[in-house]
């Protein structure tokens, strides 16, 4: 893996390296030559693992107290809020973390999105990163019924119902998804198991998701494969270890805001209320990272090819790399792509809107367009501007961003100077 | 930064979207300043106290509080009453015991670990007693409805005569801020109902937004160490922040390239 052969200075430490090269390996992170051009965009990464690893420590006290039954759930939650010793602070860190993880990933895909960072050889990354970006529907979906309120309740009915669809077997697989014939105890038992259960899974992932990072290494800004370690790359440790942290403090003064002043204005107010398999709530809603794709399930008339639409608007990610033929990754030199990039941001933005409304009448109308759209951007769009698009001159390096078309005079000059001496 | 205030832009517009939406189909709520709201909000101890007395006095009789022990009214940031006042208070209820060594359930007053005494045995008795409705129980009422102890407020105060050709059942009344302006429950509070033991004077508008507060208590009864952590740990990220901030700026300028 590292690029230079490492041997540690201690006797001791170099008898364990020889069984196990943990320090080697300590060495490739610090040493991990990373392009000094990358932009805060790229601190996202790092703020995921701290919403991960956040997400799996308040999770573990948080399930220390809860009781996962459906007589006592609810009252658990209360009874965390209210007696266990700073359990509000812990389950509002929980429960906005969530949502704080969503923003980071959101911002994380269209980053890729933006540079290119999914096109060849970061295929695999890419690729994992779907996979994670799937679990973690998952892992809050299922979290958000653990509290046992109405949104949980009706939520977690809702989306299994989908299930049914599939043709012969479907309503088969929805008792089976329950434990009974309907959203009961086994079901909730069995959703607090696999809630436990996929941050383990993501975290495997994610270390998958970093290694097949360090292979090619980092894209960058401009979108070009860099030498490493060279003049275009600084070593990992301390530099943007510095900037990752920075940016992380950042991100943790909005999370604290959220936390500590409006820690319910993400959540739904109908899930402060019992479950009760009587009572509907008049609007069933997701959360909101989940709306977009809600807003494309329900776009489509027919409840199967529903399912396919929203299951294929996911998947359609992962054939990214192939359906976008353009050799340029990043969208800084392709003038058309940037375009189209920013209509996609604004088609997702306006499906997660009306996702949120009732489908009907010209919020439906909406969602049906901006579905349209959302397909026709990776199927149409994205394999046509590869071939069509003028893209504009890329530079030769980062160091040196001479430009391949019209000749930059100052930086001419420069290296004129440099090989005079 | 070309990107970024595009993004701005679209975030703009899609807040204002949701703002105006939401503008569109909501009543407008009757105002009142909450002293718990904001970054330094605390509890009005003493509305919290009358709040109870509201609470006690005349929700209580359909509205369960099943979440709260009497125990919570002595603790830092609620109502704050003495131990004695709450010893007092708890035992005026009268609390299911047992079985004893005899195997026989009794009845004694209540303590302080007793959790607040319901007014129906179950969910089903309630609806009886209420013509099918059920009271819903109060604790978390205030975090249960999207606008919070604004429509509360209201609500207590928004009863009045139906508009012409509104009919209602039997046992249901017309409430302005009510979702749907049809609610089972009567008009509870008239000017002077209760006598405060403050002296305050009892006036409908008065006791709605006591016992609104108290019930915003009820929710959140942590609310006050809240916000007071919040704001020191909200200013120590900040003071970090620009420490790393220039800590970065130190490091990267070995390279001299711009952060």
């Amino acid at each position: 893996m590292s690029e230079h052969e490492y041997t540690p200075k201690s006797k001791v430490g170099k008898w364990f390296n020889d069984r196990l090269p943990l320090l080697t390996l300590a060495n490739h992170l610090t040493d991990y030559p990373t392009p000094k051009n990358l932009n805060y965009w790229w601190t996202f990464g790092g703020i995921l693992t701290f919403c991960l690893i956040t997400q799996i420590v308040t999770g573990l006290v948080l399930a220390m107290h809860y009781i996962a039954h459906a007589d006592m759930a609810f009252q658990s939650v209360e009874h965390i809020m209210r007696d266990v010793n700073y359990g509000w602070l812990i389950r509002y860190i929980h429960a906005n973390g969530a949502s704080m993880f969503f923003l980071a990933v959101y911002i994380h895909i269209f980053r890729s999105l933006f540079y290119g960072s999914y096109k060849s050889p970061r295929e695999v990354i890419w690729i994992i990163g779907i996979i994670i970006y799937l679990l973690m529907m998952a892992a809050a979906f299922l979290g958000y019924v653990l509290p046992w309120g109405q949104m949980s309740f009706w939520g977690a009915t809702v989306i299994t119902n989908l299930f049914s669809a599939i043709p012969l077997v479907g309503e088969g697989i929805v008792t089976w998804l329950w434990g009974g014939y309907s959203v009961d105890n086994p079901t909730l038992t069995r959703f607090f198991t696999l809630h436990y259960l996929i941050p383990f899974l993501i975290l495997g992932l994610v270390v998958l998701h970093i290694w097949a990072l360090h292979v090619p290494g980092n894209n960058n800004p401009i979108g070009i494969d860099i030498k490493k370690p060279s003049k275009d790359t600084v070593p990992f440790h301390p530099y943007i270890v510095i900037k990752d942290g920075f940016a992380l403090l950042m991100f943790m003064i909005v999370f604290a805001f959220f936390v500590f002043y409006t820690p319910n204005i993400l959540g739904h107010a109908d899930n402060y209320i019992e479950a009760n398999p009587l009572v509907t709530p008049a609007h069933i809603v997701p959360e909101w990272y989940l709306l977009p794709f809600y807003a494309i399930l329900r776009s489509v008339p027919d409840k199967l090819l529903g399912v396919i639409a929203m299951l294929s608007a996911i998947l359609i990610l992962a054939a990214l790399p192939w359906l976008d033929t353009s050799k340029i990754r990043s969208a800084v030199f392709r003038p058309l792509y940037k375009q189209f990039y920013w209509i996609l941001v604004a088609d997702v933005l306006i499906l997660g809107y009306v996702g949120a409304m009732p489908a009907e009448g010209l919020y439906l109308l909406v969602a049906r367009i901006a579905t349209a759209y959302y397909f026709l951007h990776f199927l149409v769009v994205l394999p046509v501007l590869g071939f069509k698009e003028r893209t504009t001159p890329v530079p030769l390096s980062i160091t040196e961003p001479i430009l391949g078309g019209s000749p930059n005079l100052a930086a001419v000059k420069k290296k004129d100077s440099f090989k005079d001496q | 930064m070309k990107n970024f205030f595009r993004i701005s832009f679209l975030i703009a517009i899609f807040l204002g979207f949701q703002f105006n939406s939401n503008a569109a189909e909501k009543v407008e709520y009757l105002k009142t300043d909450w002293s718990f709201k904001g970054m330094f909000g605390k509890f009005d101890r003493a509305a919290l106290q009358r709040g109870y007395q509201v609470y006690q006095e005349v929700c209580s009789s359909c509205h369960s509080m099943k979440y709260l022990s009497y125990r919570n009214l002595v603790e830092e940031g609620g109502p704050e009453f003495s131990i004695e006042q709450a010893k007092a208070i708890a035992a005026s209820f009268e609390v299911k015991d047992g079985p004893n060594a005899d195997g026989e359930m009794f009845m004694r007053p209540g303590r302080l670990s007793d959790k607040f005494v319901m007014p129906y045995e179950n969910e089903k008795a309630a609806q009886a007693a209420n013509g099918g409705a059920y009271p819903p129980d109060m604790t978390v009422l205030v975090k249960a409805r999207g606008d919070g102890v604004d429509y509360i407020y209201s609500l207590l105060q928004g009863y009045e005569d139906p508009p012409a050709g509104v009919t209602l059942d039997d046992g249901v009344y017309y409430n302005k801020y009510m979702y749907g302006n049809k609610i089972k429950m009567s008009n509870q509070l008239s000017d002077g109902l209760i006598e405060y033991s403050d002296g305050t004077n009892a006036s409908v508008e008065q006791m709605s937004k006591d016992v609104t507060t108290f019930l915003m208590w009820t929710a959140e009864p942590h609310l006050e160490t809240r916000h007071k952590m919040g704001f020191k740990a909200i200013i120590y990220l900040i003071i970090l922040t620009v420490l790393v901030y220039f800590s970065m700026k130190r490091i990267w300028s070995r390279i001299e390239t711009k952060v």
